[in-house]
């Protein structure tokens, strides 16, 4: 054992050094980019996938990492977007002015309601955030004047993006649009959950009681997440209502609450890119299953849920780490022998 | 006065349907501590197999509605044989998503064979008709929706309070480790309590049609209700479900009928508030009390 | 206030759970550097006195004076800011995480630095290199990337120890360090206990005897929720009285 000194230089923890693995970061924004050059025809639906990858990775900030257990996240998309389709109709169709007051008001909703709930846990936790979900359909429901009621909101003009890039008809400026603003989301959210704040909430997802007794703000921080996670979902809401031109209660469902989270578990939670996997693959298995059958996808997405959660339950990116993990062990076997 | 009474009486018809298929949720969540959003797809089957028998082989309404609960009950046992038991280990996350998979299965199934379109509500002729209640004409398939959750009600307050089942049960749901230790089956108790739970919903699903109509989406549509009573009333309560089923009822139908331009507004902002005032509900049991 | 001037100073602390005195009338006194042992039969009340000082538990009445400050109304995590730190009898450690880990999210709470959501270079690796400082004190060091999960049960009881003493306490109350440890290994938690620096005050809470008469100066006898007697250890173990409450413990 090492006797003790007052002030014994520890070894510095060295900064990671470039690793060639690190590489892979690059793939799905290269793959983003050269499916704009290639897939004409495909825009809409490359639009949508991001669209829903940047609302997944908004639930992995708050269920993912800070445990959050919500099966309403689904208001705060909604809130984005109705507010993103109300400011352009009435106000100002600037995209990106509307992106940002959209985001403020997800983000602000996330905070107001974050602070009311988050006393609470579990099944309760749940209820309150489903209860939450439910009163603002209600509400949008009712508020036609504002909202349009069951018809949807439509009639939403924007302008070009920084008064350059006109929205076309083939949705390419909106592809791209799309993929700059999930791109500056993903870094924040990158850096976030690398932070001493994120790593303070990855604590209090494992225990919170040990966090208290390191003396965390452990509610504080709870809403601090959730708001910020609501506001990215508040984004991605506001990118819908932007690139279709039109807003639907089901935007506000418990079904697209429940839609995202699936879409999570499915890629893997807790690892950022396990909602760009589970995102494309649910968009993708919707758009080929719902050629044939608008059912056909909710019996496969169904099934693989039970399966994914009854034996995988990292995810796909889960079975991707195992494969790699063997290979690697494999690998490092058969150098020594 | 009349308006508030019939106000009341609807609300009771429809908080009764509430209550039959609920019931067997806050029984099933406080036992075995599992977020089951599946429940609800358990009376939409029992409400479309009724359907199916009364209008394809012409299947007497109340034998129907006693067919599909045993079915629903069936279907409910395999269910927890096979995909429910390896959930009571893990978080809720996962128990959400699996029966959410359920859910999907369930609505993409009953469409494949049914189809999409909404079902017709099933009302036999003799409780198609008016009855005079002294003070109007009122639904005589209302009032023995109110009747069968009354005799229901006390039926199973019979099985929870009065019988040795109800007793290991009650038990059970307030110190399961207690239950577990002094030697009870608790495995075979989820599953009978399941099966009971799961049929009663799908009874419930069948004689409410007229109240909650039949569509593919029923699963998901109503479970916000289901899951409201459990938190409301208190999980794992039987006399807070009533409670609260009721309550929600007449909550909703008044809304409804007073403020219609707030729709269902009032409640979820009621049930918002009460949740935030107590957070396991009305009358919670001593485990979570 | 003077250096002679207790650093926590506990008046009249009550706490009843419905009809039953869990904690009746405390006085306790830490000077600055103390090692003050508490020991007390099974159900004497000595996890609760920890969870009053430390504001898990709200108590009843009395004051908790920590530095000439009232904190008997502070929520625990202005407490663990003014120095009052405790440790846990059950282990509550993150288990997901690597050891540095755990002790990493402490320092970086001291430091506040916790509400930092963009800046995850360099800070992080400052609070990593500080509570890789701390590992080494306490002798693990070398495990500082493993995951808690995976480490044997002796280790994670020095690394609760390493957390606590990362957040510069300046009273420490330790909840039976070595709970779950075999006698013939408490030397090492006690050799782990012997290098915390010598100016934070120790409360030991502790069912091993010979680990507290070893450890503390002074001890302090807890029976039934009140204060029964406090001396060096020798009077202690000569106390008839104390002797009667351990009756058939031939520990003492």
């Amino acid at each position: 054992m090492t006797p003790i000194t007052q002030n014994p230089p520890a070894a510095a923890v060295p900064a990671q050094s470039f690793k060639p693995s690190m590489l892979w970061h690059a793939l799905p924004w290269a793959l983003a980019i050269g499916i704009y050059f290639i897939a004409d025809g495909y825009h809409g639906l490359g639009t949508n996938i991001m669209i829903w990858i940047l609302f997944a990775v908004s639930l992995d900030l708050a269920l993912g990492y800070g445990g959050i257990i919500t099966l309403g996240h689904a208001a705060f998309f909604g809130a984005g977007a109705y507010c993103a389709g109300i400011f352009a109709i009435h106000v100002n169709n600037d995209p990106l002015l509307g992106l940002l007051v959209a985001t403020l008001f997800a983000g602000l909703l996330g905070f107001i309601t974050g602070m009311l709930i988050l006393h609470t846990r579990g099944e309760t936790l749940l209820m309150l955030t489903l209860a939450i979900a439910a009163i603002l359909y209600e509400a949008a429901n009712h508020a036609r004047w504002l909202t349009g009621g069951d018809d949807g909101l439509s009639g939403i003009r924007v302008a070009p993006v920084l008064g350059l890039f006109r929205f076309d008809l083939w949705g390419k400026t909106a592809y791209l649009y799309t993929l700059s603003v999930l791109f500056v989301w993903f870094v924040i959210a990158f850096f976030v959950v690398r932070s001493p704040f994120g790593r303070s909430l990855d604590g209090i997802r494992q225990n919170a009681k040990r966090m208290r007794a390191i003396g965390t703000p452990v509610w504080w921080r709870l809403v601090a997440m959730y708001a910020l996670s609501a506001a990215m979902a508040g984004t991605a809401g506001a990118l819908m209502a932007q690139t279709t031109r039109i807003v639907g209660l089901s935007s506000l469902e418990l079904l697209t609450s429940g839609v995202v989270a699936v879409m999570l578990v499915l890629g893997g939670e807790r690892r950022l890119y396990g909602a760009f996997i589970g995102a494309t693959i649910y968009v993708i298995v919707q758009d080929l299953a719902g050629a044939i059958s608008p059912f056909i996808w909710m019996f496969v997405i169904g099934f693989l849920l039970i399966i994914i959660v009854l034996f995988f339950e990292g995810g796909l990116m889960g079975i991707i780490d195992d494969v790699v993990n063997r290979l690697k062990g494999r690998g490092r076997k058969d150098q020594r022998s | 006065m009349t308006q508030l009474l019939t106000i009341l009486l609807d609300g009771m018809s429809y908080g009764m349907v509430l209550f039959i298929i609920s019931v067997g949720l806050t029984v099933t969540m406080g036992l075995m501590r599992v977020v089951n959003l599946a429940h609800g797809a358990f009376a939409m089957i029992g409400g479309y197999m009724a359907t199916v028998l009364v209008l394809k082989l012409g299947v007497p309404f109340l034998l129907a509605c006693v067919l599909a609960a045993i079915a629903a009950g069936i279907l409910g046992g395999l269910a927890e044989m096979t995909v429910y038991r390896p959930l009571y280990r893990k978080g809720e996350l996962p128990q959400v998503l699996l029966t959410i998979g359920l859910c999907f299965v369930a609505i993409a199934a009953l469409t494949f064979f049914v189809g999409p379109t909404p079902l017709p509500a099933i009302v036999p002729a003799w409780l198609d008709q008016m009855v005079d209640i002294g003070f109007r004409l009122y639904p005589a398939y209302r009032l023995f929706l109110i009747v069968v959750g009354g005799l229901l009600a006390f039926v199973v307050w019979l099985i929870i309070e009065r019988s040795l089942f109800g007793a290991r049960l009650r038990a059970a749901v307030d110190d399961p480790q207690m239950a577990r230790s002094v030697g009870m089956d608790v495995s075979r108790m989820f599953t009978i309590t399941f099966v009971g739970g799961c049929a009663l919903a799908g009874f419930g699903g069948a004689i409410g049609a007229g109240v909650l109509p039949l569509e593919p989406f029923y699963a998901l549509r109503y479970l916000v209700y289901f899951l409201i009573v459990v938190a409301v009333g208190g999980m794992g309560s039987f006399r807070g479900s009533l409670v609260a089923a009721l309550a929600i009822g007449i909550v909703d139908t008044a809304g409804r009928y007073i403020v219609p331009q707030f729709g269902g507004f009032l409640l979820y902002l009621l049930v918002f508030a009460l949740l935030l005032w107590r957070p396991n509900g009305l009358l919670p049991p001593k485990s979570v009390a | 206030m003077s250096e002679a001037d207790p650093i926590l100073k506990v008046r009249g602390l009550c706490k009843n759970f419905g009809a039953l005195a869990v904690t009746q009338q405390v006085d306790l006194d830490l000077a600055r550097g103390a090692r003050l042992g508490l020991i007390g039969p099974n159900g004497a009340g000595k996890t609760t006195l920890v969870n009053l000082l430390t504001g898990m538990l709200s108590s009843d009445a009395g004051t908790i004076v920590v530095d000439g400050q009232n904190l008997e109304q502070a929520k625990p995590e202005t407490r663990v800011r003014h120095g009052l730190v405790r440790t846990h009898q059950i282990n509550t450690l993150l288990m997901e995480s690597s050891a540095r880990d755990n002790v990493a999210v402490a320092v970086a709470e001291r430091e506040n630095f916790a509400w930092r959501m963009l800046r995850f270079g360099r800070q992080w690796r400052a609070c990593q290199t500080e509570a890789q400082h701390y590992l080494e004190e306490m002798g693990i060091g070398h495990v500082g990337d493993r995951r808690v999960s995976q480490m044997p049960y002796g280790e994670q009881r020095l690394l609760e120890i390493a957390i606590g003493l990362s957040l510069k306490p300046r009273i420490l109350l330790l909840d039976e360090p070595a709970a779950g440890i075999p006698s013939t290994e408490a030397h090492v938690i006690h050799d782990a206990l012997e290098r915390l620096p010598r100016d934070i005050a120790i409360l030991l809470i502790e069912h091993d005897m010979d680990l507290v008469f070893k450890f503390a100066k002074e001890i302090v006898v807890l029976v039934t929720g009140r204060v029964l007697t406090r001396d060096v250890p020798a009077n202690i173990s000569a106390n008839a009285e104390v002797r009667s409450v351990y009756l058939g413990r031939s520990a003492v």
